[in-house]
């Protein structure tokens, strides 16, 4: 093939991609850039300036919104990360061939659902006239329904049930990859399961966990349905309150600012969980 | 006392059994190899040695304790995995502290003793190196200091080589035995390569079906093996098919499949009327005129030259069978009649070996 060739390829197979970031990611964040740095100064009058920030970190209730979204994404992702790991490394590394690509599939196919018609069935689960409440009366080991929904538990738990196949997929694939004589020679040597666990499975799997911990916190920071619909008024996650500023309000400006207040935040907490564990993105996520 | 004992081991994963009633004895300090083709059991019997299966019967005793029911981690056996697994996220220092980390080593202590079993396998001074940094010769050597540095009773290699190319595999082959020597542990080799296992060993078995065939020096499985396998196994041989017509004394007559008789020395409890293989080396055989039943004609197929090792083929019916030729000395011609000759008691007579 000649050179021309091999670049018209190069910039055919590369157009959807390019498109796609451009066009739906890039210029889209652009554009909330642009106006969240416009102040309103009349009707169809706007100016230049960070008012729309200065506003934002006035307002306690927006900043402790975003910090209480952050620690609870922080939570979750945490959470994931001790549950998803077992699952993965059964599938990865003790389930026999045949039985892992069921297994697989069997984590898989909660995505077939959406996300709402999920958060639905929570709320069928755990409402007050809900299965499990009517359940427990039923068996007389409550006295009365109890509500299930509308508290930090159950937001941390739905977002968790959402989020967790984003952590299981990177560790399965980083996991498969370790050759089981790694674990033997870890014995071999005088490990225990612990020592064995601590120094050779963990940091063999963490460019697995790193990405798979920055998948789902990215995630579940920016999640709107499950906190929604599982916390209700209680839930105060911040993508509700941009909402508000865009669909409520009307308020663009301070609604883009928001938006951009909410990636630079979640950008920061993710640029300080690899600091703090002494990982950087090269040596784990585009580790080839 | 013997550093390593098996005694009727034996393991069976349901109806199928890899390793059959298996004993061996490893004297303090030698160099002993399982020799065996792949799927013969003995990558089964190291990972029992190790810890990692469990005998269904039988006791495995290191230094004269049994080990059956130790855990892989408290058993003194160290292993060199066939692909090494040196841990790909420390550096060499770490992997070779790993094992001292283990034991709870004070810190102070850590740091000399991997420094000395560096300078041990010649390597000084590579501690802060990635693994991925060193070559194929110097990761076997790193996984070796990584095992001796915890003084272990046995260290069991796993066909190290195997992932050498040829000429790094001549040359570790030497630097092994020399390291060997050099720690004066008994080091337990397997390997599906007759040349590593003679090279290298005070003492080989030839394991085949799960079995030992026979345990001995090198020389002694060389020159005088048990049975038709290992003397198929252990170096090279021309075989020619046969049945056993006649046994006078020492000298037994075979009838060859396609013709012909030879003479040679019954082996094993072969009695005519079998059937049976001749094995002949292709160094007993050389080129010229000999008596009835020790020669066979034919004529020069090609040269296959190799140095000390080139052979000269020769046809004779239906048979092709390897000449020795070191000295290249050009004493047939291709095309040519020959005469290949050989003295009676090189012919070794063997049952058929199951096809």
């Amino acid at each position: 093939m000649s050179r021309d060739a091999g670049r018209l390829s190069l910039i055919l197979l590369f157009m959807p991609f390019v498109l796609w970031i451009g066009l739906l990611i890039i210029l889209p964040q652009l554009g909330i850039g642009y106006y969240s740095l416009r102040e309103k100064v009349g009707f169809n009058q706007f100016e230049f300036g960070l008012k729309n920030y200065v506003d934002f970190i006035g307002e306690p209730v927006y900043r402790n919104t975003l910090l209480r979204t952050a620690w609870m994404s922080i939570l979750v992702t945490i959470l994931a990360l001790i549950a998803g790991f077992p699952v993965a490394y059964y599938i990865a590394k003790i389930a026999k061939e045949r039985s892992r690509a069921a297994l697989f599939l069997m984590c898989l196919i909660p995505l077939w659902v959406s996300d709402l018609v999920r958060a639905y069935g929570w709320i069928v689960l755990l409402r007050e006239t809900g299965v499990i409440s009517t359940a427990l009366v039923k068996m007389g080991i409550i006295g009365q329904p109890v509500e299930m929904l509308y508290n930090d538990i159950t937001v941390v738990m739905g977002l968790v049930y959402t989020v967790i196949l984003f952590m299981i997929v990177p560790l399965v694939s980083t996991l498969q990859g370790m050759d089981d004589a790694l674990l033997e020679a870890g014995y071999n040597l005088g490990g225990s399961r612990l020592t064995v666990f601590r120094r050779i499975i963990v940091p063999y799997a963490m460019p697995g966990i790193v990405s798979g911990c920055i998948i789902t916190f990215m995630l579940t920071a920016g999640s709107y349905l499950t906190p929604i619909l599982l916390g209700g008024k209680n839930s105060s996650w911040f993508t509700e309150q941009i909402y508000n500023q865009f669909i409520t309000r009307y308020n663009w400006e301070s609604g883009s600012a928001f938006g951009v207040s909410l990636l630079v935040f979640t950008s920061f907490v993710v640029w300080a969980g690899l600091r703090l564990t002494g990982q950087s993105l090269a040596t784990t996520v585009a580790k080839d | 006392m013997y550093d390593l004992s098996c005694a009727s081991v034996t393991k069976s994963f349901g109806s199928f059994t890899a390793v059959r009633d298996v004993s061996l004895d490893i004297p303090s300090g030698s160099f002993f190899s399982i020799l065996g083709p792949s799927g013969c059991g003995k990558t089964t019997l190291m990972r029992m040695i190790a810890g990692f299966e469990t005998p269904t019967s039988g006791d495995i005793a290191i230094k004269g304790q049994s080990v059956v029911t130790l855990p892989p981690n408290k058993r003194n056996v160290k292993m060199v995995f066939q692909h090494l697994a040196l841990f790909p996220m420390m550096t060499v220092g770490e992997n070779i502290a790993y094992g001292l980390r283990c034991r709870k080593e004070p810190k102070s202590e850590i740091a000399p003793k991997v420094a000395r079993v560096l300078d041990r396998v010649g390597l000084p001074g590579s501690q802060d190196k990635r693994i991925d940094q060193l070559s194929g010769g110097q990761k076997q050597r790193i996984a070796i200091a990584r095992c001796m540095v915890l003084e272990p009773d046995v260290l069991l290699l796993d066909e190290p080589l195997g992932a050498l190319d040829l000429k790094l595999r001549e040359h570790m082959k030497i630097e092994l035995k020399q390291l060997q020597h050099q720690f004066e542990t008994t080091f337990l080799y397997i390997t599906h390569d007759q040349s590593e296992a003679l090279v290298m060993s005070d003492n080989v078995a030839v394991m085949n079906a799960g079995r030992f065939e026979q345990i001995g020096p090198p020389k002694a499985l060389y020159d005088a093996p048990a049975s038709g396998f290992v003397a198929g196994f252990v170096g090279d041989s021309n075989v020619l098919p046969g049945r056993l017509a006649e046994v006078k004394g020492d000298e037994a007559r075979v009838e060859v499949e396609g013709g012909g008789t030879v003479i040679g020395r019954v082996a094993d409890a072969s009695k005519p009327g079998d059937a049976v293989e001749v094995f002949l080396r292709p160094e007993a055989l050389r080129i010229g005129a000999g008596g009835e039943g020790t020669s066979l004609s034919g004529t020069v197929e090609s040269f296959l030259f190799n140095g000390a090792s080139s052979r000269i083929l020769v046809r004779s019916g239906a048979h092709l069978i390897e000449v020795a030729d070191p000295e290249q000395s050009g004493a047939a011609a291709q095309g040519g009649a020959v005469s290949v000759a050989w003295t009676a008691e090189k012919a070794r007579i063997f049952a058929r070996r199951p096809s």
